[in-house]
């Protein structure tokens, strides 16, 4: 049996990467539940977020700025994105949408790659990041707990504005039927760019603060997208709480898992969620009926 | 390009597509060098067209679109390397069946799983158990997979037996060998469509919850598909293997599944050979280009850019959009169209009695008929089963709660054999509910219901409309890309084959009694010079007549009709009135209808509804007298 000591920490690390799966979730599933559409580029616009960082922090040499770099290149990328392409699909079938963001998943990727090379890009930790702080028997690199707390408070921001403003309320009752909203007379078509720009932000801060602890390619994002569909599955398509909770039940069980045995810790969370579909196909936070 | 005409149940000649993909394979040697192709990269095609002949059934015919067939694949694929490189099994054949019955078990699993959800979420677990079955390749399994590296040195082929052999060495004889399957592998896949089992595929691909309605398993005819899908991806995966003598890990991986989807969108799904054209055009204008600098590098950007511009614009895929222009540029030229329009025009002329009405809406004229038309096929009609004492439908204290909503309450009748009986009662009575209870499609909260004295509460909508009770919609649920045929074969195939049958080899006119009872259907619903016609072309009162057959093709003997005349003209109503006076032999009748006046008309007997109860029950004239039905009504207050 592993010792307390390292459980401890491992289920902090669980708690560090399911925060993370949850933001990433919560974009994906803000977008879906409210456009109806599956955005597969969301991946895509993970991995924008780090070049766009990246490129600001060539400029620049300020992390921060970096920050704010990638959340505007992810920005622009899915307001182009939903203007150009997505927004004629929302009355095609499910079918269509997957295959269409799928495609520009594609363009996205082989466009930085033709224009950034297929090599790993560095992006350094910033200062105030490094060193490691002891917490307790534990120790902990300084700049993962700052993504922490980064990520935190990013969800904090998604729930603020989702729960307490009046776009929130107007994106949580088109979550609920977005027809009904747009016939009390408030245009859903804006407010569906405005989401899709708000969900590819999200994707994209996830990018740049975490790319300092991963390596900056083009495929970055696929991964990240395969996991965040798990976090959807189990949390339940469309729903905010079912991101977050979904997010960190996904990010301990690869932590845990690895605990015991790193070569399954990817496969158990695959088979915890046919658990799931097998006795709740609609998710913890799903509606049953509901697609 | 000829697979819409084929597909009707006349039959026609299967065997001629075979032929010319005989040829063309034949052929390729020959040609192909010519314009710098090498059999590699011909060979290479030929898997990927494989892989896609099963991701077509899955997709272009049922409907289901995976992003996971990677996972079988793989499956088949190391499998098969397994068996050839570290066990005593030499005979590739042997080995690639073994591979193939592997992946198809693999199938079964994933499909149990996958296929609890439709639609975006059938598309994301299919990729999560892909990403799986990755992570299992790479790392658990790695001892006799390769992990990262793969297995190498699988063998080719031998052909032939103990002293007249064959060894099957790289270039055009392993092609000769992959052709082979390919070949095989369409035939089956060909016939499989052209199969009633293939017909009802298309049918749950344009809606399922009809499908369902009209007597079809949907999750035994979804999961065959997806083990089938799962049986080619497996034997395309253990070729892979056999022309690299190499087993790749990345056959696994994500990409793969996305490459096999984009071949089969570029290409052309639904028509087979589109994933096949997909990767003629993905793997040989890639070898083609690769030497100029820029193309090499952007073949990635520029095949995406072509698939959502395709997607977007061009749904159909390059085949798809040639099948379109032949169909277009060829009229109704084949032998069984005209057979059949000079069919329809014997039978017109007979059935052509004046018309009485004056022609106000613009409808033609023989559309209305008043007279009654010697049936010449008769209409199947189930017959009765079990104790019935008489009763064809009876329902005792149903009750629905939706939440605190209670949609009804307590309903207790029952309708003797034969009758015509009206169920009547104000928007929000809850005549749906009960209607969907009755049919099958809502699960009572409480109480029983009784189909010829048999208890028939929470079987569901599949397995009453196989006992002989079925049920047209308020809104037409029809099957949107077939033929009005097409859509009433669906129902008799249905009541022909049970709710589940794998005849995937036979064609559809080796079904007996389906073509009789269509050709009845199509006469009693009076669409019969309409049969060739896509439903997305019909007039609404066409769908509604349509929408009707195809509750009587599945020869109910029990028919529940909810709102027949929802939506129709005067003149369509008389007609559809006549219709439900014609439809009546044999059969018990249950009929919800807002318009009163067809209802007293029509109804022997009428049950009339009010805020979930039963308010009241009796002949038209004691309905129309009774003061509480006024009151409801006419909005009588009921407490005072």
């Amino acid at each position: 049996m592993p010792s307390l000591p390292l459980f401890l920490s491992q289920l902090f690390n669980g708690l560090a990467t399911g925060l993370l799966l949850s933001l990433i979730s919560a974009g994906l599933t803000i977008i879906y539940g409210t456009l109806g559409v599956l955005n597969l580029a969301h991946g895509a616009l993970f991995m924008v977020g780090a070049y766009a960082g990246f490129m600001a922090l060539q400029w620049t040499g300020s992390f921060v700025i970096a920050i704010f770099g990638g959340m505007i290149g992810s920005l622009l990328v899915g307001l182009v994105m939903e203007r150009v392409i997505v927004r004629f699909y929302y009355q095609r079938p499910p079918e269509d949408q997957i295959l269409v963001t799928f495609g520009i998943g594609i363009v996205i990727t082989e466009l930085v790659r033709l224009s950034f090379g297929g090599i790993s890009k560095p992006v350094p930790i910033p200062s105030w990041g490094e060193g490691i702080t002891r917490m307790g028997f534990l120790f902990y690199p300084n700049y993962r707990i700052e993504m922490m707390v980064f990520v935190a408070i990013a969800l904090l921001a998604l729930y603020l504005l989702l729960y307490r403003t009046r776009l929130g309320m107007i994106v949580r009752a088109g979550i609920e039927d977005s027809l009904m909203v747009n016939m009390l007379g408030i245009n859903v078509y804006r407010i569906f760019l405005l989401v899709f720009g708000i969900g590819a932000m999200t994707a994209g801060f996830a990018g740049i603060v975490t790319s300092p602890i991963l390596a900056v390619t083009p495929d970055m994002g696929e991964v990240f997208l395969v996991q965040s569909f798990v976090v959807i599955v189990i949390g339940g398509v469309g729903s905010f709480p079912g991101a977050i909770i979904g997010g960190i039940i996904a990010g301990e069980i690869v932590s845990l898992t690895s605990m015991f045995s790193p070569a399954y810790s990817q496969v158990m969370l695959f088979a915890v969620m046919a658990v799931l579909l097998a006795v709740r196909p609609q998710g913890l936070f799903g509606i049953e009926g509901r697609e | 390009m000829m697979l819409q005409r084929l597909s009707r149940y006349s039959g026609g000649r299967p065997w001629v597509a075979e032929l010319i993909t005989l040829i063309v394979l034949l052929l390729c040697p020959v040609v192909l060098p010519l314009v710098g192709i090498s059999a590699d990269i011909a060979s290479r095609i030929l898997i990927w067209g494989l892989f896609g002949l099963g991701f077509d059934i899955l997709f272009g015919y049922t409907g289901l679109l995976s992003f996971g067939q990677a996972a079988f694949f793989g499956t088949g694929g190391f499998v098969s390397a397994f068996l050839l490189t570290q066990t005593g099994i030499h005979g590739v054949f042997l080995a690639l069946m073994i591979g193939m019955l592997v992946a198809m078990a693999a199938g079964v699993v994933v499909g149990f799983f996958t296929l609890r959800r439709s639609g975006i979420y059938f598309a994301m677990i299919t990729l999560a158990f892909a990403e799986m079955f990755h992570f299992l390749e790479l790392s658990p399994l790695s001892a006799w997979t390769g992990g990262e590296n793969g297995l190498t040195g699988v063998p080719m082929p031998i052909v032939g037996f103990d002293s007249w052999h064959f060894q099957i060495s790289s270039g055009w004889t392993l092609y000769g060998y992959i052709a082979a399957f390919f070949l095989v592998g369409y035939i089956v896949a060909h016939r499989i469509v052209l199969s009633p089992f293939g017909q009802v595929l298309t049918a749950l691909r344009d809606n399922t919850p009809r499908a369902l309605a009209t007597g079809h398993s949907v999750r035994k005819y979804k999961l065959t598909a997806f083990v089938i899908a799962a049986g080619y991806a497996g034997v395309a995966g253990g070729l892979l293997g056999v022309l690299q003598s190499y087993m790749p890990p990345d056959a696994v991986a994500f990409h793969t599944s996305g490459q096999l989807v984009m071949q089969s969108i570029i290409g052309g799904a639904g028509t087979l050979f589109g994933p096949l054209v997909g990767a003629a055009l993905w793997l040989g204008m890639q070898d083609f280009l690769q030497d100029i600098p820029f193309i090499a590098e952007a073949w990635m950007l520029i095949l995406g850019i072509v698939f959502v511009i395709l997607i977007t614009a061009f749904r159909q895929g390059i085949l798809g959009a040639v099948k379109q222009l032949v169909m277009k540029t060829e009229p109704a030229t084949a032998p069984h169209a005209t057979e059949l329009s000079a069919e329809i025009s014997r039978r017109t002329h007979i059935k052509g009695v004046p018309d009485e009405h004056p022609n106000q809406d613009n409808i033609p004229d023989h559309f209305f008929r008043t007279d009654t038309p010697t049936t010449k096929p008769d209409l199947l009609i189930v017959p009765k089963s079990s104790t019935s004492e008489g009763i064809a439908l009876a329902c005792r204290n149903l009750t629905k709660h939706y939440g605190g909503i209670y949609a009804n309450e307590g309903i207790t009748l029952s309708i003797p054999e034969g009758q015509l009986r009206g169920i009547i009662g104000p928007n929000g009575a809850g005549k749906s509910t009960f209607f969907k209870m009755l049919a099958g499609e809502v699960v009572p909260t409480e109480g029983q219901i009784f189909l010829h004295g048999a208890d028939i509460t929470g079987l569901g909508v599949t397995a009453v409309s196989q006992l002989g009770m079925s049920k047209s919609y308020q809104i037409n649920e029809l099957f949107s890309k077939l033929t009005v045929e097409q859509n009433l074969a669906i129902p008799v195939l249905a009541r022909l084959r049970g709710e589940f049958r794998t005849d995937m080899l036979k064609s559809l006119n080796q079904v007996p009694g389906l073509r009789q009872q269509i050709e009845a259907t199509l006469d009693l619903v009076n669409l019969d010079q309409r049969a060739d016609i896509p439903v997305t072309e019909l007039a609404y009162g066409e769908k509604r007549r349509l929408e009707i057959g195809l509750a009587l093709a599945s020869a109910p003997n029990v028919l529940l009709l909810d709102e027949p005349l929802a939506g129709m003209s005067p003149r369509e109503r008389a007609d559809t009135v006549q219709l439900l006076k014609r439809i009546r032999a044999g059969r018990t009748l249950i009929v919800v209808e807002h318009d009163m006046d067809a209802m007293f008309e029509l109804a022997e007997y009428i049950s009339v509804l009010q805020e979930g109860r039963l308010l009241a029950e009796g002949t038209p004239e004691e309905i129309k007298n009774d003061k509480r039905v006024q009151d409801a009504y006419l909005g009588g207050i009921e407490e005072a």
